[in-house]
């Protein structure tokens, strides 16, 4: 049988300029049958740790708070990932209908879109788009108040928690958790916080409705997935594609036919050595071992001329950096693993040095504050552990 | 009725109150979790990640400060998981800090050292970073060394500065590899808002922030047989110092205090406490100078309230950050520094002692005191009025070095001249105390009666709580004091910076009524002293403040103007309170300072 | 008033004296400053009523809000792994060579800086990077000094 190529997929960026007809046709259900097309629809969060969207808005909505908040996580920062600035740039509408539709199911009047400082160019366009927004609902009498707050270059404010720190005029430190987000969020007060492609597919199925959404992808993981693809690929870009294929399907299609390995979820992600392909399959449940891989979406092709030593070298230079640095795991393991790298490259330490370092990258994730120090591990072990040479030689 | 969380902890169960943390469920169970970012006047950062302990149903290690206990939960605190992550994570503090422990100033009394000998860390599974060698230290304050090369980095220091002190001096820089802990632009801190009050020194686990100690300074004065050397003890210390050698806290240890110093080889004994009850006299004669001004409607220049201006740190907050407020101030020196200025001239003169061979040392529970006695001004008797300050762990340090058995010591009394002290005097130590002694004089003063409260207690004016008010109505003054007749003195306490900012920022029309206020720049005065015995908390504090009012209790004299001591000085030397000769000696004047 | 201040006193009535507007001001600071001074942060402090070293402390947390005095153009240049992959020392060997400069330096004239920054989000199109807020991709060698030439013609004499 021939084999099935992958399904490229237009719903997103296929802008048919009807977000009006769709905020009304919405917000024209109530709150309870939103929720519920949410939670049918199983969409998980799709910034990377993949949290079922509607239960967000369900436990956000019934937290007591006098004031709650919506937002819109545009802090994009994970090495590899440019679908959210493609989604700003060309349907920004669809977004802020979401965010719209999900203030009025928390009871939240405004709305944030923490956007990285390193898309400011994108900002009068948005601006644009929101006053026109703005108008409509002023229109339609909808009370709610879209911003944009600009960050100013640092990777862990897309953490949620740093996210309102940083919000609050703070260093971008995360929070201790819980109390979660749904509960104590920005200001202390119940908050949904969303990434950019997430509330797009809310759109989606505000449109099409939960069950044409869920006929997409596979079992607990539904829909499309926005796809960053970079690296050795001969046609690096933007691609949505159903979620639940295997690497090897999609190495076929975006390799450059000597593809050596694929990094899947950027730095804080999984690098896939070629012989795990196959088993390999992009969704949101397992681990690396198992089957399925969680994603924010960034697709970083190798191909053999490639050192996985100066891939990993790099991601460690880039989390010794970005760690907010408050906790001892990620701040001195962070440093620790980069300078055990290049001592044993260097022929400083014997190779079983690295072994220690896999340990280490054990009690990072076991004892880090939050994400981005728990992951560190994910890159470190698996490229480890499946170029254990090229680490030494 | 509120309903308890029930949970185990290494398989036993313990109901605590819903909020409280594992780490306070362990401690009911009397389970040590170590800790070091954790410290209880603090809010929860939850950044060391050493007090991680296993959640039973979480695939990850939660922080047992951080995470409240819930319902059903099944911890356990030292599976060989914890055990193996928590030596993980002292072995990364280690590798980026400066370990040379033997030449470290807090050996000894070092948490991170305390917590890697229990785990007994022998070995070092990672590299050491080494990055610490290119941190300068920053000796330049009078006060506090700060160094970063020994910073683990817990944030408990900002946290004080911020939390309890509201000064903000220190902050968290940078990320990543590059966090550090600084001042604005990583300036010394001497020439930042620090006001050296010493409470990070106090809440700072390692040796990265100290007191700047003068102890071997003082050996050596103590060695020269030129020198007199002359100590005064402030109210605090002899509420703390027993801490230091293994006493329960709130133990008072004055005469065991006194015979140590004595026998450590000072030649006069000497007493802060002296000075406290001639600082009631000073400040309640200028109060009262001023109330007269004002109320009677003399002079409408002169500020209402008046604040008290002991408190070093204190001062310098005020100097800072309200230029607007220092007029209020009163004009009188601590009673450090009268004490200082008298001892080269009173003192020296009436025991025939050339003033430039005296050594004037100070025991206290303070390390802004250092920084006050250096403060420029502060040489009215001709010379520097107090040569050498020393914490109260800087005297334990001594006492250690000198082979004392602190414990058996016996009791002695202070030399005479300036070592009498009525109870008013031994309650300056708390917050509050200031306040309740000058009331104690000023009443009686105006009224010719004693204040009423039970057996003297101005109760109202005692506690820990931030900021705390009292308002005595005058009736039937004095012929003289008529002008105050129905008058309600109106007077606030406050107490760590924070508070009293609260205080400085009340809009004017609300400040304005105040008489009286009473500010201490540490938490809960002087017995909660950046120079104190470390650990504090709020209990520890409250038995010191426990201390220190038995203290009062059992003095035969309790009101500052009935001090014979100070009756005498002014009978023989000063003439009288507000004097010419007292204001040389014994008022001070304040400095504009940058606010940034 | 001089212009630091002004701009301050301007930015923070515009914004609030309100904590959340800290990062604001801040960014406001730098995009006419290109960078905070200590007086620039002594004016915010003073203006939003914190302390200095909160001010610096959020500050340097953010890599955009440079404490060090900067050029007028801001080089940043994409220095994770898939722009390292298309050429990004390439691209840097000519912005140095053009500027005599190096990573981390100012040119005497203070027209430029030269940094380099994590992901900008053009994997697709690196190697990349940000000349103060605008964003150039695909760079080569000849493209990247037509870019800062075009610069140079503009910049402040």
């Amino acid at each position: 049988m021939e084999q099935q190529l992958l399904k490229r997929i237009d719903l997103i960026f296929n802008d048919e300029n009807d977000w009006q007809e769709i905020l009304d046709q919405t917000l024209a259900h109530d709150n309870t049958y939103i929720i519920n097309a949410l939670v049918s629809s199983e969409l998980k969060g799709r910034g990377g740790a993949g949290f079922p969207t509607g239960l967000k808005w369900k436990l956000t909505s019934e937290a007591p708070g006098i004031e709650k908040y919506m937002i819109c996580n545009a802090d994009e920062g994970e090495p590899g990932t440019f679908k959210d600035r493609e989604i700003l740039s060309r349907v920004s509408f669809k977004v802020l209908v979401a965010m719209a539709v999900c203030a009025r199911v928390i009871g939240a009047k405004e709305g944030i879109i923490y956007l990285r400082g390193e898309y400011k160019y994108l900002v009068p366009q948005l601006n644009k788009t929101i006053a026109e927004f703005g108008a409509y609902c002023g229109r339609t009498g909808l009370d709610f108040n879209v911003r944009i707050f600009l960050g100013s270059g640092a990777y862990i404010c897309g953490e949620e928690t740093a996210l309102f720190e940083s919000l609050e005029g703070h260093r971008g430190e995360p929070r201790n958790k819980p109390p979660f987000p749904t509960d104590y969020g920005f200001r202390g007060m119940p908050t949904v916080v969303n990434n950019v492609e997430t509330l797009v597919h809310a759109y989606t199925i505000f449109k099409y409705g939960a069950a044409r959404f869920k006929e997409l992808g596979v079992a607990s993981s539904r829909g499309t997935k926005l796809f960053s693809v970079s690296g050795d690929t001969p046609i690096a870009g933007i691609y949505e594609l159903e979620l639940g294929m295997s690497l090897s399907q999609f190495v076929e299609e975006f390799g450059d036919g000597d593809t050596k390995a694929v990094q899947v979820g950027g730095a804080s992600g999984f690098l896939v050595p070629r012989k795990k392909f196959d088993e390999t399959t992009i969704g949101f449940q397992g681990r690396l071992t198992g089957v399925s891989l969680p994603t924010g979406g960034s697709m970083m092709l190798f191909n053999s001329s490639r050192s996985m030593y100066n891939v990993l070298n790099n991601y460690l230079d880039f989390f010794r950096e970005e760690s907010c640095g408050q906790c001892t795991p990620c701040r001195v393991g962070c440093q620790i693993l980069h300078k055990g790298i290049e001592e044993v490259k260097r022929g400083e330490r014997n190779a079983k040095y690295l072994q220690t370092l896999l340990l280490l990258t054990e009690t990072m994730q076991l004892t880090a504050k939050c994400g981005l120090g728990q992951s560190v591990a994910n890159s470190f072990s698996s490229i480890v552990e499946n170029f254990w040479e090229e680490m030494i030689y | 009725m509120e309903n308890k969380v029930q949970l185990t902890i290494n398989g036993q169960i313990v109901e605590v109150q819903p909020g409280k943390s594992i780490l306070e469920a362990a401690e009911k169970l009397r389970i040590h979790i170590p800790t070091l970012c954790y410290h209880k006047d603090l809010c929860v950062k939850g950044n060391c990640r050493v007090c991680v302990v296993e959640s039973k149903h979480n695939k990850r290690l939660v922080a047992a400060c951080a995470t409240p206990a819930e319902q059903g939960m099944a911890i356990v605190t030292n599976s060989l998981k914890v055990r193996n992550a928590r030596r993980h994570i002292i072995q990364l503090l280690l590798a980026e800090h400066n370990a040379d422990c033997t030449k470290c100033y807090k050996n000894g009394q070092c948490e991170l050292q305390r917590i890697a000998a229990d785990l007994k860390i022998l070995n070092q599974d990672f590299s050491e970073l080494n990055q610490w060698k290119k941190y300068t230290v920053d000796y330049y304050s009078p006060s506090i060394i700060k160094n970063d090369s020994k910073c683990i980095r817990c944030q408990r220091c900002v946290r004080t500065c911020a939390e309890l002190q509201g000064v903000n001096a220190l902050t968290v820089a940078h990320k990543g590899e590059k966090m550090k802990i600084s001042t604005f632009l990583a300036k010394p801190m001497s020439e930042v808002v620090c006001t050296n009050c010493g409470q990070c020194v106090n809440h700072c686990p390692t040796g990265a922030l100290v007191e700047r100690n003068y102890i071997e300074e003082v050996w050596a004065a103590l060695a020269d047989p030129t020198k007199h050397v002359i100590v005064q003890t402030a109210p605090a210390v002899r509420v703390g110092l027993g801490e230091e050698f293994g006493l329960e806290p709130g133990t008072r240890v004055t005469g065991k205090m006194v015979t140590a110093l004595r026998q450590l080889g000072f030649d006069t004994v000497l007493d802060t406490d002296f000075t406290a009850d001639l600082t009631i006299l000073e400040e309640g004669t200028e109060l009262l100078g001023r109330l007269k001004s004002s109320v009677a409607g003399d002079n409408a220049d002169v500020k209402l309230p008046v604040i008290s201006s002991c408190s070093p740190g204190w001062i310098k907050y005020i100097e800072h950050l309200f230029p607007n407020r220092l007029s209020h101030l009163s004009s009188c020196k601590s009673p450090q520094q009268m004490f200082g200025a008298l001892a080269k001239t009173y003192y020296a003169a009436s025991r025939k002692i050339d003033p430039k061979s005296i050594v004037s040392v100070s025991i206290m529970p303070c390390t802004a005191k250092k920084y006050e006695a250096g403060r420029p001004e502060m040489c009215s008797s001709g010379y520097r009025d107090v040569d050498y300050v020393l914490t109260t762990r800087e005297l334990a340090i001594m006492i250690k070095q000198a082979g004392l058995d602190f414990g058996v010591l016996s009791e002695s009394a202070y030399d005479k001249l300036m070592g009498q002290s009525t109870g008013a005097a031994a309650i300056f130590g708390a917050t509050g105390g200031v306040m309740e002694a000058a009331l104690r004089t000023v009443y009686e003063v105006v009224t010719g009666r004693e204040v009423p409260f039970e057996a003297l207690n101005i109760t109202p004016v005692r506690g820990m709580e931030g900021i705390r008010e009292a308002a005595i109505e005058v009736k039937n003054p004095l012929p003289e004091w008529q002008f105050l007749d129905g008058v309600t003195l109106r007077c606030a306490v406050a107490h760590g910076l924070v508070n009293a900012r609260k205080l400085m920022e009340l809009p004017a029309e609300r400040f304005n009524q105040y008489h009286f206020i009473e500010i201490m720049a540490c938490p809960g005065g002087c017995l909660g002293g950046g120079g104190q015995p470390i650990p504090t908390s709020p209990e520890i504090r409250n038995r010191r403040m426990e201390a220190i009012y038995a203290e009062d209790m059992g003095m035969p004299l309790r009101k500052s103007h009935d001090n014979p001591e100070v009756q005498l000085l002014y009978a023989n030397y000063l003439g009288s309170p507000n004097s010419k000769k007292a204001h040389e000696l014994l008022h001070t004047h304040y400095t504009l300072r940058e606010r940034f | 008033m001089d212009p630091v201040k002004s701009l301050v006193t301007d930015l923070v009535s515009r914004l609030g004296t309100h904590r959340e507007n800290l990062l604001p001001v801040l960014q406001g600071v730098v995009e006419q400053q290109q960078y905070l001074s200590e007086y620039a942060m002594i004016k915010v402090a003073e203006a939003m009523n914190l302390s200095a070293a909160e001010v610096y402390g959020t500050a340097t947390f953010y890599s955009f809000l440079e404490n060090k005095k900067m050029g007028q153009y801001i080089i940043r240049v994409c220095k994770t792994i898939t722009c390292s992959m298309k050429g990004k020392q390439q691209i840097l060997s000519a912005i140095e060579e053009m500027l005599k400069i190096q990573i981390g330096e100012t040119t005497p004239d203070g027209v430029f800086t030269l940094l380099q920054t994590n992901c900008l989000g053009w994997c697709h199109k690196g190697p990349a990077m940000l000349v103060n807020d605008e964003v150039y991709s695909d760079l080569t060698p000849e493209k990247v000094r037509d870019i800062l030439q075009s610069y140079l013609k503009t910049a402040k004499s």
